[in-house]
């Protein structure tokens, strides 16, 4: 049933204008991107930045947009014999899955195009593509959340965007006065603790593994060594990521089976 | 250089007359090495064939060549060195030597020279050696195509594959050492070439000069050590066409100058090192048609390096490209590549309109607050590097490549 | 049949159904009655599992349905206002709810019936407000299910349509089948409707037949019954 309910969520969203305007986005991005660096790693690293932001936003606010706008659908599903898990999951999976195709595809075909599998860059751009899929289940997830929170769509909307600001800059912003502040004290510990509780920051180091390793590697804790010299901090934040999908679809499973509709 | 030792072999033959070959095996009659060399004439060959045979503190006083042929084995039982070479004109070449000495006081090597010239080291290997060739005070010789390696864990007790001290006009060509401690040392070696040589996962450098001064080190191969090459308390160094790559790890560099005077960088690559170059208290030295790609930090320059020129080198992918550690400059950077660079070109001149400032604050606030690294290239800290570009508050702000290049070298 | 017990709603501070409990066991048409913001929809949406009581049961064939959902299968739903996803046809949407419910349906019947048959490969997004409200009707009759809730089944529907709509009412309940009708059109109560069940603050202030309701008030038509309910 949930396949169903998945199907149907997907084709309304592949059918509508912004999927294609997103999914073009990504394309024209790509192969602007490739037409204006000579080389693939600027052209990775540039589209790094441009993927840990923006995936986010876009999951967050198609997330809150789609979730407002099918409420029709959402309540004729209702009154069919369908477990209300199973409609907001179907929804749910239904977004995602239709925003991360076109991440995929958009960013995919260009770099395919170019020759980007025959080329060394291609774990980085597959650690890229992995986050950014990542990071749109993760954010469409919390945006549904809000929007199941919030009856008044205005509402709702600012939550779910000052939600995005707030894990895409203020969080880092925070984070870095604080490690500047208690300079004085031990904080390797508290550093990868406190990057395990935002996903965009989650992402953007596993895709440091793979760039910027050389500079990390550069620091004297044992326990960066530990975490970025060996396979483990690729592993730690892969299942913290997996966490961070996991958690906003419980909630979205919770909050679904007490809302009134 | 080859030349002379040529003309002076030739010379001595004519001298001589005639020399002759002495051959080594267990069925000869002679089947000792000590044997040869105590009837050998100067100048005279000795072919060592297919065996192994022990050889502990071999002295060599006379002008001798010695050839291992296929399978010729020289034991040095692990007691001290295995050849001493104290003779001019002393060539050595095609053995495979093992268990030389190992000691805390001494510096054992398999191969040693002391007060010899025009000597050839050629065509060897040594396995496992403390010091793997121990030249000093020798001058006009050659080391070449030969292969050292260890299987080193500590720096206190492992030597160096390749060490010069107070020496002159040697050249060392061809050579691959790994698993010591330095690949390549070179103290109070003055007029000297490295050439073409491969050290790779030694403990401390691939490559190390002290007080060595118009030396110069070409289309090396520096990976995986400790780090690169450590250039110190010299002038006058020519450092061209190198390869420097993988040097990781805390503190870990492609390349270190530390009191430089004079000196030229030019043509290398370096590539995935935690830092590139690093700079300390280094004057008047150019950096010219280098690569620097996907370094940590590109260059980091620690205080009291004056009149450096940085010019058509490329910077591509590198976490950060320029780290400074003051607000003073001496140093500039013109008409380089940035690939973070995000000007354009309207006159298509090939030269960015605007400037480009390679020092992030970022950089220094990973220098005060090492753990910071971890936000690298978050949105935050691109507008906090977005507003230090706009007005330099914590980097030095005559720091600037007013040239910057649109497309790489 | 359908059996409410002790049902509490509250939304927020305000109390909409106060402690209602009632029992339909036979088939007919029940009328749900009352002034705007009674609770008539929330009602029918706490039988539909939609909306979640602070308090209460709801039975359906002596079954606890609360937070259960296969029981659906017996109810067919006419929401109040016919909203659809705009991205769709209406031959896919038909398409999807037969799929999802998965029964046997009669939709050629219905679509002949009201007309439908132009609009079916029109978006909903750009259909009118009654053509939807047929769509709507189309979905909800389409089924042969015991149990039918039309919340406001008239919306926007033209004098044709109506009578049609009443003439499939009407057969319904001639099948035995329990019908929950709000609606704002007294004369399809009065033609319609076997009992009456009337909401005033949270509670039912009445129920019973058209005839009990006339003897209770004293007046003879509907519209002066109810408005001296209200009294």
């Amino acid at each position: 049933m949930i396949l169903k309910v998945l199907k149907y969520s997907f084709s309304d969203l592949i059918r509508s204008r912004w999927s294609y305007v997103y999914l073009a986005f990504y394309l024209v991005l790509g192969f602007v991107l490739l037409f204006l660096n000579d080389n693939l790693s600027k052209a990775v690293i540039t589209l790094m930045n441009i993927v840990v932001v923006l995936t986010p936003m876009i999951g967050t606010i198609f997330g809150i947009m789609y979730f407002y706008n099918s409420r029709e659908f959402t309540e004729l599903l209702l009154a069919q014999p369908i477990r209300r898990r199973t409609i907001f999951l179907g929804q749910y999976l239904g977004v995602s899955l239709s925003l991360s195709l076109s991440l995929v595809l958009g960013l995919g075909i260009p770099f395919i195009l170019y020759g980007i599998t025959q080329s060394s860059q291609i774990w980085d751009f597959a650690t890229l593509l992995i986050s950014g899929t990542f990071l749109t289940f993760i954010f469409t997830g919390l945006s549904i959340f809000i929007g199941l929170l919030n009856s008044n769509k205005i509402k709702g909307f600012g939550y779910a965007i000052l939600m995005w600001l707030f894990f895409a800059v203020i969080y880092d912003g925070i984070f870095l006065i604080s490690l500047v502040v208690f300079d004085d004290y031990p904080l390797d510990k508290f550093t990868l603790f406190a990057s395990f509780f935002n996903p965009i920051d989650l992402s953007r180091i596993m895709i440091l593994l793979k760039l910027d390793i050389s500079a990390l590697l550069g620091y004297t804790g044992a326990l960066f060594q530990k975490f970025f010299g060996t396979g483990q901090g690729l592993i730690v934040a892969f299942t913290m990521l997996l966490l961070w999908v996991a958690g906003p679809m419980f909630l979205l499973v919770k909050k679904s089976s007490k809302k009134d509709f | 250089m080859r030349l002379t030792i040529v003309s002076i072999l030739l010379f001595l033959l004519v001298q001589v007359g005639h020399t002759s070959t002495w051959n080594i095996c267990s069925t000869c009659p002679m089947q000792t090495l000590e044997e040869a060399i105590l009837k050998a004439a100067p100048l005279d060959t000795v072919r060592v064939q297919k065996g192994i045979y022990t050889c502990s503190d071999l002295e060599l006083r006379k002008p001798i060549t010695l050839i291992g042929e296929e399978g010729a084995v020289l034991d040095g039982l692990g007691t001290g060195y295995v050849l001493k070479i104290l003779s001019d004109s002393v060539s050595i070449s095609g053995f495979k030597i093992i268990n030389s000495g190992r000691s805390y006081t001494k510096d054992f090597a398999a191969i040693y020279t002391y007060r010899a010239n025009y000597f050839t080291l050629s065509n060897l290997e040594i396995v496992d050696p403390f010091f793997g060739i121990l030249l000093e005070k020798s001058k006009n010789g050659t080391v070449i195509n030969n292969l050292i390696y260890g299987v080193s864990k500590r720096e206190a007790d492992s030597g160096n594959g390749i060490h010069l001290w107070h020496c002159k006009n040697v050249f060392v060509e061809n050579n691959e050492v790994y698993g010591l401690r330095d690949g390549i040392y070179l103290e109070f070696v003055d007029d000297s070439q490295v050439i073409e040589n491969y050290t790779h996962n030694n403990l401390r450098y691939g490559l190390h000069f002290m007080f060595s001064n118009r030396d110069e080190y070409v289309d090396n191969v520096f990976e995986n050590n400790g780090a690169g090459v450590a250039v110190m308390f010299s002038k006058f160094i020519v450092m061209k066409e190198n390869r420097f790559t993988h040097n990781w790890g805390t503190a870990s560099y492609g390349l270190l100058l530390k009191e430089i005077y004079d000196a030229e960088v030019i043509d290398n690559a370096f590539t995935e090192n935690t830092i590139g170059i690093f700079i300390d208290g280094s004057t008047r030295i150019n950096y010219t048609g280098n690569l620097f790609e996907q370094n940590g930090w590109a260059i980091k320059v620690s205080g009291g390096c004056y009149t450096n020129k940085f010019y058509e080198n490329n910077f591509i992918g590198n976490s950060f490209d320029i780290s400074y550690n003051s607000k003073m400059n001496d140093n500039s950077f013109n008409g380089n590549y940035w690939s973070d660079y995000t000007g354009y070109d309207l006159d298509k001149d090939g030269i960015g309109d605007v400037p480009y400032r390679p020092v992030k604050l970022f950089s220094y606030i990973v220098n005060n607050t090492p753990e910071t690294i971890i936000l690298l290239r978050s949105l935050f800290v691109d507008i906090i590097n977005f507003s230090e570009k706009v007005s330099p508050v914590f980097t030095p702000d005559d720091l600037i490549d007013n040239q910057p290049s649109i497309m790489s070298f | 049949m359908i059996q409410l017990e002790n049902i509490t709603k509250r939304f927020g501070q305000l109390t909409v159904l106060d402690d209602i409990s009632f029992a339909i066991e036979n088939g007919g048409t029940f009328a749900v009655l009352g002034p705007n913001g009674s609770g008539k929809t929330t009602i029918l949406k706490i039988i539909l599992g939609m909306v979640l009581p602070q308090k209460g049961e709801v039975m359906v064939h002596d079954n606890r349905v609360l937070k259960t959902w296969n029981y659906r299968k017996e109810i067919s739903y006419l929401p109040q206002i016919a909203r659809f996803p705009d991205n769709l046809t209406v031959n896919e949407l038909i398409r999807m709810i037969k799929d999802l419910r998965n029964m046997p349906s009669r939709e050629e019947e219905l679509i002949e019936l009201l007309g439908l048959g132009k609009f079916l490969d029109k978006k909903l997004g750009n259909l009118s407000g009654g053509t939807r409200q047929k769509v709507n009707i189309v979905l909800t009759f389409m089924f042969d299910s015991p149990i039918l809730i039309l919340d406001e089944p008239t919306a926007g529907l033209d004098p044709v349509s109506l009578i049609r709509l009443k003439d499939l009412i009407e057969k319904e309940k001639a099948a035995g089948k329990i019908i929950l009708i709000t609606t704002h059109i007294l004369s399809l109560v009065e033609s319609l409707a076997d009992e009456i069940i009337f909401l005033l603050e949270g509670n039912i202030h009445f129920r019973g037949s058209l005839e009990e309701l006339a003897e209770k008030t004293g007046e003879k038509d509907l519209e002066h019954s109810i408005a001296s309910l209200l009294e």
